[in-house]
This record gives structure tokens, C-alpha cells and sequence, in this order.
């Protein structure tokens, strides 16, 4: 599978500037090739906006966005090294499990037998064996979220923006999907920016943070530092904060 | 949120529905404009007495029936949602929704069976009145018309402004013990004030631009309204400058009244589906409640009444004759395949249009609309400023120079009604489609689906049934209509509308009865197959 496209492509947004309405982004950071890095922040703060500039669904009113060193900031997102998955939405509801993966392969869903073993081991990967033939409606959450992530490894792209895709699962059930996110990331060496609210998702999965506040990248390190005694202050505000508005806080998006 | 740099071809289909809805309304003002400047002076002469007098009565029976049609709807509606479970509700309220796609000149029948001097109730009104009943011919016909389909029209948007209250308004209304005066005052005076003005509006603007009730119950030079008279000028007094003064007189009347409308925000689209809401926390008196019942079934005999007329009259019509003649015959097929073809390009128009607007709304971040966004939104609704007729008449005038006006009946047939029909089916097509497009458009743009990929295997299954909806309302509606193939019709290209006008015209009565039962049947069956899918739809 590891074929030397994979093993990561460094993620850089350079002197991003960015408004939409009234909210004004700057974003300059980089993020580290193969590594899973949390993005976490305030709501409102421009986490998602930060994930929708790398995938190409907003442009940048200035700066670059460079994804394995090429310059990708005109292109739309299809043809761009990355792949995403939203909190909802991830699937067509018409289609089938089995369609929804393939539309990974083929956007007109001209499959040819390859494509289809690719399918067939995906959804095996990701522990959906014999819901080929499923709607989504008669799914659970979590297993629609299975299907998004078997797109994914049919795709095989070297970038995967997570929006919060979990925020709506039981924590159990969480624990689940944040550990095959984990094994597949280990497997293919995805750069994965993971956008959550979550502390302990971050905790358990990624080794990098970056602490987004205010419409700009306030800090970035291992996660470790920001999670010790020694971790930055706003950083520390908003865990205790955080864990007050729970809820609330994690239906946003 | 902007997707792309690239060009959409959505864009580019609405793009190519805007540039020929503007050819089918910019032919047409060709046509007046030119023939008006070709004798100048004698279009200023058209504005005399005559027209002064015309445009009175279009503005005054206007006025009157959307007086006498809003007016009670209110009540009805009030009546309707007071009581939201009762049997045969749900019925009353289909029923009430059939003159939305019931031909005009089948309802002018079953008016004319009902209350015409000849008519089953001639006799008893003739008896009330001391000597014989004249029949309701003239204003008094043409406002009996305009409630009978107006009055349920505006009854339902009513009823669907009142289901707007929340529930829980309705459980603290009787918590507090409410009584009739004050809720009404406080919790239903001020929904139904808001939806006033638009539903006002929209009644006010159907009347305006009447032309079949006006043409058939008229009866006469007394009650005639502008549509009437552009066709009489054409069709009758072959005066083409006549007309033009006509028509430019009518656009700049409905122009004036769709201004005061968009001023007050009103939405100049009815709807065939209406939600039906039910709460149960309401406690009626017994006198209110025999009130609303009263006056329920006195709205539900005045609109069931022309139907079942038409029924009555119609079964007595040798139908089996009328079915196997040869004429019959022809202007079945032709109704069927020109209201067919008008469907299709109705439904490809809206639907080019909708997804145009879509995708212009999504290209924008957070700034304003652009005037092609603006086109493919609001554009599409005031197609209905510009009747049929008018589009006609320009056409008419243009072509008569080019070469024989009847031979192209069925292409101005098919536009006109496809264009007329299009705000209908984009109420139908519209939240279906943005709907889809708000979960799919990531997603369609990250895995790169567009084009004829996206249409076929993403926008195809959800808007199917819509779509269904649409096409046979458009089906509908085109079908009855008797606007433009008034003035292009033909022995060669005869539509059942205008053989049931011709043999009104031969005093032909059965026959036309029973045409009429035919017509209306078959709009009926279309707008079953409209309310069935758009059910499905919803659920």
C-alpha cells in the first residue's frame, strides 16, 4: 500500500489572509508531514475555516496554500491532495454504502474490477463486511462515519482534514473510531489535521496541537506541552472553560 | 462559501433559460413597440373614452373580488385552524386546493350549470329575486368566478400563516384561560395581519390579468377588462394598434401593482401542498364552534357546488358520442401533447434556473447578490407580471407580418404556458433542490463530482420526485389553459379549451358540458399524480 506518494505531504498555510462577512483569518503555520495534529480553539475561533482553506472551499483573499511543497492555492478541491470528513453530511443518502465508497474511486462511478476489490477491502478495513448494499438511513452514526473513512483509504490521498467527525458519537463509541483513525494514519502516514473540542481525543491520538484563537494560530507544539503544567495560559483557559460548556460546545461546527 | 474559480454549468443552463425566457417576453415587446412607433399618432389615439372606461373595470372588479375573496378566507381559515381534527378536514382541504389546477372555463361552466339562467338553481333564485332569474352574466358573474377561486386559495395560505404559532403558544393561551377574543386579538389577529398584504396581493394580481372568466361570464362590451379587450381587438377587430395601447396600458397596471406588491413583501406564488399541523391544546365553546361550523360548510357548498355541477351536467352530455368524434378527438391529442411539451421545457427552465441560483449563492462569500443571482431568483417569479395574453398579443402582431400567425399556435402554446407555469414549479423544485445541495456541494466538490456525473448520480434521485410534482402541475395548468391559443387558435390547431369555448359560442351547451367534465377529469388526474408525489416527497 505505502507506495512513496504517501508517507505524508507537509501542509503549510503561508501569510494566509482571509474574511468572510465581518471575521477576518490570518493563518500562517505549517504542519508536520505524517503526523496526526490536533486543531483545537474556541468556537467561532476559525478552526473550520482553517480546514476549509487547505481543502479549497475557501480561497484566500491573499497568501498560499502548499501541500507537499506545490503551491495549491487556485486549485479546486477534487484536485487537491486531501481528503475530508465532516461531522454530518459525509454521505449521499440515495446511494449505498458500497456507491458512497466508490465515488472515492470514480466521481461517475465507472468502476473496474480493481476499483472494486479496493472497495471491498476498504469496508472489510473499516469493519463494515456485508453492508455493502446499505443505505445510510440504515446505519448508525458511527458506522456512517465507517463508510467516510473507507472513501478515504480508497482515495489515498497524503492529507486528511477531520472536522470534528465524532463530535455527535457516544464516548465509548468515540474512543472506537478515534483508535482506527490512529491505525489507519499509522498505516498510510496521512498528514491528518484533526479538528475537535475534545481534550482527551487530542490526548489519545495526536502528538502535535495547534491552538487556533481570535482568527489566527496562537500557539502550536507537541501535545504533551500543551497538556502539562508548563502549557500556554489560553490554552489552559480554554480546557477549563471547556469543560463547563461541555456540550454545548461540542455541537459546533 | 466559494467552491471554485472555475465556471459552473449550472450557471450556464440558467444562463440559457434567463436569455430565452427574455426572448419569449422581449419578442413580444418588440412586436407591440414596433407596431406602436409604426403609426404613432394612432396609438395616442387608442387612449380614448373606450380604454379609460376598460381599464376602470378592470381595476374596480379587481378590487371587489379581492374584497370579497380575502375578506371571508379569513374567517374560514380561522374557522379551519380552530378545529384541526375533525372528519373529512384533510378532504375540505384538498377540495379546496382543486381550483388552484381546475381549468377556468370548466369552473365558468359549472358556475354557468349552477347559477346561469338556465341553470339548477335558476329557479329557486328567480323565485327569491319575484320573476325570472337573468343569470349571473356580467360583474356579478366574473365575482362569483374570482371567489370561487380565490376564496380556497386564500384560505389555505391563511390557514398555513396560522400554523406558523407554535404549539406552545396555543398551551400557554389556555394556560393563562384565553378566551376567544383575546387569543384571536393576540395570538392570531397579528399571524394573519402579517400574511395579509401578500395574500391580498396575489388575489388582487390573478383578478387583474383574468382573461377566461372574464371572456366566458363578461358577457359584453359592460364587463370587459383589458385582457378581454386586446383579444376582441385582435381576434374580432383585427386593430393591432388597439391592442398595443391595450397591452402597454395592462403592463404598466400590473407593473404598478406588482411594485406595491414586492414593497409589501408579498409571495405571488400559490402552493398545491399545504402542511397540515395538528395540536390539540385548544378548548372551543360550543357557540364559536357551531360559528365555525356554519360557516365552513357554507365555504364548502359554495366551492363544491360548481364542481358538482359540472359532474351533473357533464354526465348528461352523450359523452360516448363526444369521445368518438373526430374533432373531439384531435383536441385531446393536441391539448395532451402541446400541455406535454409545455411541461418538459416548464420543468428544464426552473430547474436550469434553480440550480443557476444555487450555485451563483454559493460562489459569493458573504457579499452581495449579483444581478444574475438576483435573475434567477426574484426574476423567475414576476413572469407572472406579463400575462399570457400579452405575450400573445406581441407575438401575434410581430408574426402576422413574417406569415401565417396560426401555423406557429403550437410553439407559442408551449412557451407561453411553460414560462407561465415555471413559479409554480419552482416552489415545487426549489427546497427540494437547495436541500440536497446543502449536504452534497462538499462533498461533490471534494471528490470532484460535477457536471453530468453530479446531475445523474447526485441531483437526479432527490429532486425526481419534486420534479414529478412539478411536471404535472405545469401539465396541469398548461392543459386548461385558454390564454394563448385564444388568440392563435385555428380550425388546424384546435386544444380542448377552445373547442369548449367554440361550441359554448354555438350554444352547444351539452356538448360543452361534457367537454368540460373531460378537461377537468383529466387536470384533476394530473394534479392527483402532483399532490401524490409531493406527499412522498415530504415524507
Amino acid at each position: 500500500m505505502n507506495d512513496g506518494r504517501q508517507s505524508g505531504a507537509a501542509v503549510k498555510l503561508d501569510a494566509i489572509a482571509f474574511s468572510y462577512g465581518e471575521a477576518v483569518f490570518n493563518f500562517d503555520v505549517a504542519f508536520a508531514p505524517g503526523e496526526i495534529t490536533a486543531v483545537m480553539g474556541p468556537s467561532g475561533s476559525g478552526k473550520s475555516t482553517l480546514l476549509n482553506l487547505v481543502a479549497g472551499f475557501e480561497t484566500p483573499q491573499s497568501g498560499n496554500v502548499l501541500i507537499a511543497g506545490k503551491d495549491v492555492t487556485l486549485e479546486v478541491p477534487a484536485s487537491r491532495p486531501v481528503s475530508m470528513i465532516f461531522q454530518e453530511n459525509n454521505l449521499f443518502a440515495h446511494l449505498s454504502v458500497e456507491d458512497n465508497v466508490g465515488l472515492g474511486c470514480s466521481p461517475s462511478l465507472e468502476l473496474t474490477s480493481l476499483q472494486r476489490d479496493a472497495i471491498g477491502e476498504a469496508l472489510a478495513r473499516t469493519g463494515l463486511d456485508g453492508k455493502q448494499r446499505r443505505l445510510p438511513r440504515e446505519l448508525s452514526g458511527g458506522e456512517r462515519q465507517r463508510v467516510a473513512l473507507a472513501r478515504v483509504l480508497v482515495r489515498d490521498r497524503p492529507v486528511l482534514l477531520l472536522d470534528e467527525p465524532f463530535a455527535s458519537l457516544g464516548p465509548a463509541l468515540r474512543d472506537d473510531m478515534l483508535d482506527l483513525v490512529a491505525d489507519l494514519q499509522a498505516e498510510r502516514r496521512m498528514t491528518v489535521l484533526f479538528v475537535t473540542h475534545q481534550p482527551e481525543d487530542a490526548r489519545r491520538i495526536a502528538g502535535k496541537m495547534v491552538f487556533v484563537e481570535n482568527g489566527a494560530v496562537a500557539e502550536t507544539g507537541p501535545s504533551e506541552r500543551f497538556f502539562s503544567a508548563g502549557g500556554p495560559e489560553a490554552f489552559r483557559r480554554y480546557i477549563g472553560s471547556e469543560s463547563e460548556s461541555h456540550d454545548v460546545a461540542r455541537k459546533r461546527t | 462559501m466559494r467552491l471554485t474559480r472555475r465556471s459552473d454549468p449550472r450557471i450556464a443552463a440558467g444562463v440559457v433559460a434567463l436569455a430565452a425566457i427574455a426572448l419569449l417576453i422581449g419578442g413580444a415587446c418588440v412586436g407591440l413597440v414596433a407596431e406602436g412607433a409604426r403609426d404613432l399618432s394612432g396609438a395616442v389615439a387608442a387612449f380614448d373614452g373606450y380604454l379609460l372606461r376598460v381599464a376602470r373595470f378592470t381595476l374596480w372588479q379587481a378590487i371587489l373580488s379581492t374584497l370579497l375573496s380575502v375578506l371571508p378566507a379569513l374567517f374560514v381559515a380561522r374557522a379551519l385552524a380552530r378545529h384541526p381534527r375533525f372528519f373529512g378536514r384533510d378532504l375540505i382541504l384538498q377540495l379546496f386546493a382543486v381550483p388552484l389546477a381546475l381549468p377556468a372555463i370548466v369552473a365558468a361552466l359549472g358556475l354557468l350549470a349552477l347559477y346561469g339562467r338556465a341553470g339548477y338553481f335558476a329557479d329557486f333564485l328567480g323565485g327569491l329575486g319575484g320573476g325570472r332569474w337573468p343569470g349571473i352574466y356580467g360583474l356579478s358573474g366574473i365575482l362569483v368566478a374570482h371567489v370561487f377561486f380565490n376564496l380556497p386559495l386564500a384560505t389555505r395560505l391563511f390557514l398555513e400563516a396560522l400554523q406558523t404559532v407554535p404549539a406552545d403558544q396555543w398551551r400557554l393561551a389556555s394556560q393563562l384561560g384565553m378566551g376567544v377574543r383575546p387569543a384571536f386579538r393576540l395570538i392570531e389577529w397579528p399571524v394573519l395581519r402579517q400574511a395579509l398584504p401578500g395574500i391580498a396581493g396575489l388575489v388582487f394580481m390573478l383578478c387583474i390579468t383574468s382573461f377566461t372568466i372574464v371572456l366566458t361570464l363578461g358577457g359584453g362590451p359592460r364587463g370587459t377588462t383589458l385582457e378581454v379587450a386586446i383579444y376582441q381587438a385582435l381576434r374580432f377587430d383585427f386593430d393591432p394598434i388597439l391592442a398595443v395601447a391595450l397591452t402597454l396600458l395592462q403592463i404598466a397596471l400590473t407593473l404598478a401593482v406588482v411594485l406595491v406588491l414586492t414593497r409589501l413583501g408579498a409571495n405571488t406564488v400559490g402552493d398545491a401542498n399545504l402542511s397540515v399541523a395538528t395540536r390539540r391544546y385548544l378548548s372551543v365553546a360550543k357557540g364559536e364552534a357551531a360559528f365555525n361550523a356554519a360557516l365552513i360548510a357554507l365555504s364548502l357548498l359554495f366551492v363544491a357546488g360548481p364542481m358538482v355541477a359540472t359532474v351533473a351536467a357533464g354526465v348528461q352530455a352523450d359523452l360516448t358520442r363526444l369521445v368518438g368524434e373526430g374533432a373531439v378527438r384531435r383536441a385531446g391529442l393536441t391539448s395532451l401533447v402541446l400541455a406535454f411539451m409545455s411541461a418538459v421545457l416548464s420543468t428544464a427552465l426552473s430547474l436550469s434556473l434553480i440550480m443557476a441560483r444555487r450555485a451563483l449563492a454559493l460562489k459569493r462569500s458573504g457579499q452581495g447578490r449579483t444581478l444574475l443571482e438576483y435573475a434567477t431568483d426574484t426574476g423567475a417569479g414576476f413572469v407572472l407580471v406579463v400575462p399570457p395574453i400579452v405575450i400573445g398579443a406581441g407575438w401575434f402582431i410581430l408574426l402576422r407580418h413574417v406569415g401565417d400567425v396560426f401555423a406557429l399556435a403550437p410553439v407559442m402554446v408551449v412557451t407561453v404556458n411553460a414560462v407561465m407555469a415555471m413559479p409554480f414549479a419552482i416552489r415545487a423544485l426549489r427546497p427540494a433542490y437547495d436541500a440536497a445541495s446543502e449536504r452534497h456541494e462538499r462533498l461533490c466538490a471534494l471528490l470532484g463530482i460535477s457536471g453530468w456525473n453530479r446531475l445523474k448520480l447526485i441531483d437526479w434521485p432527490p429532486v425526481r420526485r419534486p420534479l414529478a410534482t412539478a411536471f404535472a402541475f405545469a401539465m396541469a395548468l398548461s392543459l386548461g389553459d385558454l390564454g394563448v391559443i385564444a388568440l392563435f387558435g385555428s380550425d388546424s390547431v384546435q386544444t380542448l379549451p377552445y373547442l369548449l369555448l367554440s361550441r359554448m359560442g354555438s350554444y352547444r351547451t351539452e356538448d360543452a358540458a361534457g367537454l368540460a367534465l373531460i378537461l377537468g377529469a383529466l387536470c384533476l388526474a394530473l394534479m392527483f399524480v402532483a399532490a401524490r408525489f409531493g406527499k412522498d416527497a415530504s415524507a
